[in-house]
């Protein structure tokens, strides 16, 4: 403390304060680079999403003429009306709407009725229990074998195949167990029998209602599991009419322009030009849910996380 | 009474063994049924397929079941070694593994890292929202855009790079770009998100350490490397340790989006054999003895990557 007062009294300065300022520039020069950085990281980041926006509201002619750089070249909403014609498009949004909400469901109602039972002390075997869930978390059967038994029971070409093979994530189990042991105090649970409820009783009355971000995070976890999974739907449905959003953007998106670049036959530019419309805005209104729930998501995922990482 | 119970100490502990068991079965009976919900879906989609392994070694057909099919021992892992396939199929997936491992591991942690040194707490907020956000776009529409980005004649790619006087160039055909496409765009995907886990172990670091470097004139530099890094060095051990358990189940649904007949040669990989043998052509036998043999080499690297920690450092698994 005194040296450092006699320093700061010292107006020439001694090698010790220069080291100082020295160290002080240093740290200015690390800063100022972090920043540079970071900013850099953000545009690169950014810039294929904000192209993509761009792109959806310019014309097909200023897109394939590479006009469009960072803002919309020739301003206009074509490309959302075709895509508003396109039945494909529709069809496969009201089927992706269908299995992440009556997915989601059936994944939050399995996953509690594990992670409860499991966040309870005083239950006898419960580390047995856990190990046949965790043992999953390292060892599967593999792709064919589990096709094999979706297959085996008939749901292969049925909206079942979308439900009920992935309906647990073990990861999700431990989030949910976590939030349960952390959160519910055992004082609650014996007064509640005391007063004559039973383990159900109390799990719907008691402990639910306590739940709500822990709930919001699983539902959160799982809907955008359903909303962006395409594997599932490739190999188990092979209907048009049971496609999931993802397969139609696949096709949309992936499919055509392996063609295009492979072989280009006649009307191939007044097929291209609708095409280049509508596969940006395809993009957006196929990314608009989640994106909406963005600010949820991003907040609630990161407590998930965070709840999973601790393992309990 | 202390010495009874010294003299019948084992008969006694079983005995309140069972009365302990039979009191949670008598009090808990509804929280087991509860389980034998989840716990039937287990058997059925998760331990049914364990079991259904050993087709590998069968000549599986359908009509006659896993047990009626005929017993072949090795003969489809002999037939994948010794296939045209094989080594490629090794080469391409070590190759996009190592890749991916050398390129995406160190991104995430530098990235926190630097967030970590940001003070101004909007502009931290805001890198750290711009680079979440493509972790939550499908992979379908990730793929969509690299093609259409790439698309040699109008993807704004080969815009830029015609503009720079260079030849554009067909990077979804081009079996020599595959790898770098697909491990950037990775890059691109999943940096952001991956940098959580690695803030709030930053966050959690002591900081009466930074408070003793600062004192010890330690620029911040320093700091990071003396500090910050050793600080998360337990959690890079376990991150890693797990990402090399997993590494050959490179990001197998993206590379089957990325592939196309024309880059299939440095695209294909083991899984996506795995997928285009078993599920389209319906060589259910030799397509798992395949996935089993992928699962195999798995384990070996994740119990050495786990052992080698082990020596090197106290961090590990178990």
């Amino acid at each position: 403390m005194v040296t450092r007062l006699a320093v700061r009294s010292d107006p020439l300065g001694n090698p010790e304060q220069r080291e100082a300022r020295a160290r002080l520039d240093g740290d200015t020069v690390f800063l100022v680079a972090v920043y540079i950085i970071l900013s850099v990281v953000a545009v690169v980041a950014a810039y294929p999403l904000v192209y993509v926006v761009s792109a959806s509201f310019s014309s097909p002619l200023a897109l394939v003429s590479g006009r469009v750089w960072l803002l919309p070249v020739e301003p206009t909403i074509d490309a959302y009306i075709h895509v508003y014609e396109n039945q494909s498009i529709w069809m496969g949004y009201r089927n992706t709407v269908f299995y992440t909400v009556v997915g989601t469901t059936i994944n939050v109602i399995l996953t509690i009725l594990a992670a409860y039972p499991l966040s309870r002390r005083d239950l006898k075997g419960r580390g047995a229990l856990m190990m046949v869930i965790v043992f999953t978390m390292f060892f599967r059967g593999g792709l064919i074998p589990e096709y094999l038994v979706v297959r085996s029971l008939g749901m292969v070409n049925t909206v079942w195949a979308m439900l009920i093979p992935n309906a647990i994530i073990a990861f999700n189990v431990i989030v949910m167990r976590t939030f349960f042991q952390t959160n519910i105090p055992d004082e609650l649970r014996d007064s509640a029998f005391m007063d004559g409820a039973t383990n159900t009783r109390f799990l719907i009355s008691v402990v639910l209602p306590l739940s709500g971000p822990a709930i919001a995070v699983i539902i959160l976890f799982y809907a955008v599991f359903h909303w962006n999974s395409f594997f599932q739907a490739l190999i188990y449905l092979s209907n048009r009419q049971l496609y999931p959003l993802q397969l139609v953007l696949r096709q949309i998106l992936i499919q055509t322009q392996v063609d295009e670049m492979v072989g280009s036959d006649a009307g191939f530019t007044e097929r291209v030009l609708r095409g280049e419309a509508l596969k940006y805005a395809v993009i957006i209104v196929a990314s608009l849910p989640m994106l909406m729930l963005y600010p949820f998501i991003q907040r609630f995922f990161v407590k998930g996380v965070m709840i999973g990482a601790l393992k309990g | 009474m202390s010495n009874a119970l010294r003299e019948f100490p084992p008969i006694l502990r079983k005995d309140s063994r069972r009365l302990e068991w039979s009191r949670s079965l008598k009090r808990n009976y509804d929280l087991y049924l509860m389980f034998l919900v989840p716990l039937t879906w287990y058997i059925i989609f998760r331990y049914l397929p364990i079991y259904g392994i050993q087709i590998a070694f069968r000549d599986f057909v359908a009509s006659r079941g896993i047990l009626g099919s005929d017993w072949v021992g090795l003969r489809h892992f002999r037939r994948f070694f010794q296939s045209f396939f094989f080594w490629r199929l090794i080469r391409n997936t070590l190759g996009i593994a190592f890749y991916s491992l050398v390129v995406g591991f160190p991104v995430p942690i530098v990235l926190a890292l630097m967030l970590n040194e940001v003070g101004n707490l909007r502009f931290k907020k805001l890198v750290q929202n711009i680079t979440y956000m493509p972790y939550f776009l499908s992979l379908v529409v990730v793929v969509g855009m690299i093609v259409n980005f790439t698309n040699p004649n109008y993807g704004v790619i080969n815009t830029m790079i015609r503009a720079f006087g260079g030849d554009a160039i067909p990077f979804m055909i081009r079996p020599d770009w595959f790898k770098s496409v697909f491990v950037l765009s990775n890059v691109w995907q999943n940096a952001g998100w991956g940098a959580v886990i690695y803030i709030a172990a930053l966050a959690s670091v002591n900081p009466e350490l930074y408070e003793a470097a600062t004192v010890d004139g330690a620029s911040r530099l320093q700091k990071v490397f003396n500090v910050s890094l050793p600080g998360i060095t337990p959690t890079i051990v376990v991150l890693l340790i797990l990402r090399v358990g997993n590494l050959l189940n490179v990001d197998f649904q993206m590379i089957l989006l990325m592939q196309n007949s024309l880059n299939l040669q440095s695209s294909d990989v083991i899984m996506t054999y795995v997928y285009r043998v078993g599920i389209l052509e319906g060589s259910y036998s030799f397509s798992t003895a395949v996935g089993l043999f992928q699962a195999f080499l798995n384990v070996c690297l994740l119990f050495g990557a786990n052992s080698t920690a082990k020596r090197l450092q106290e961090a590990s698994l178990w």
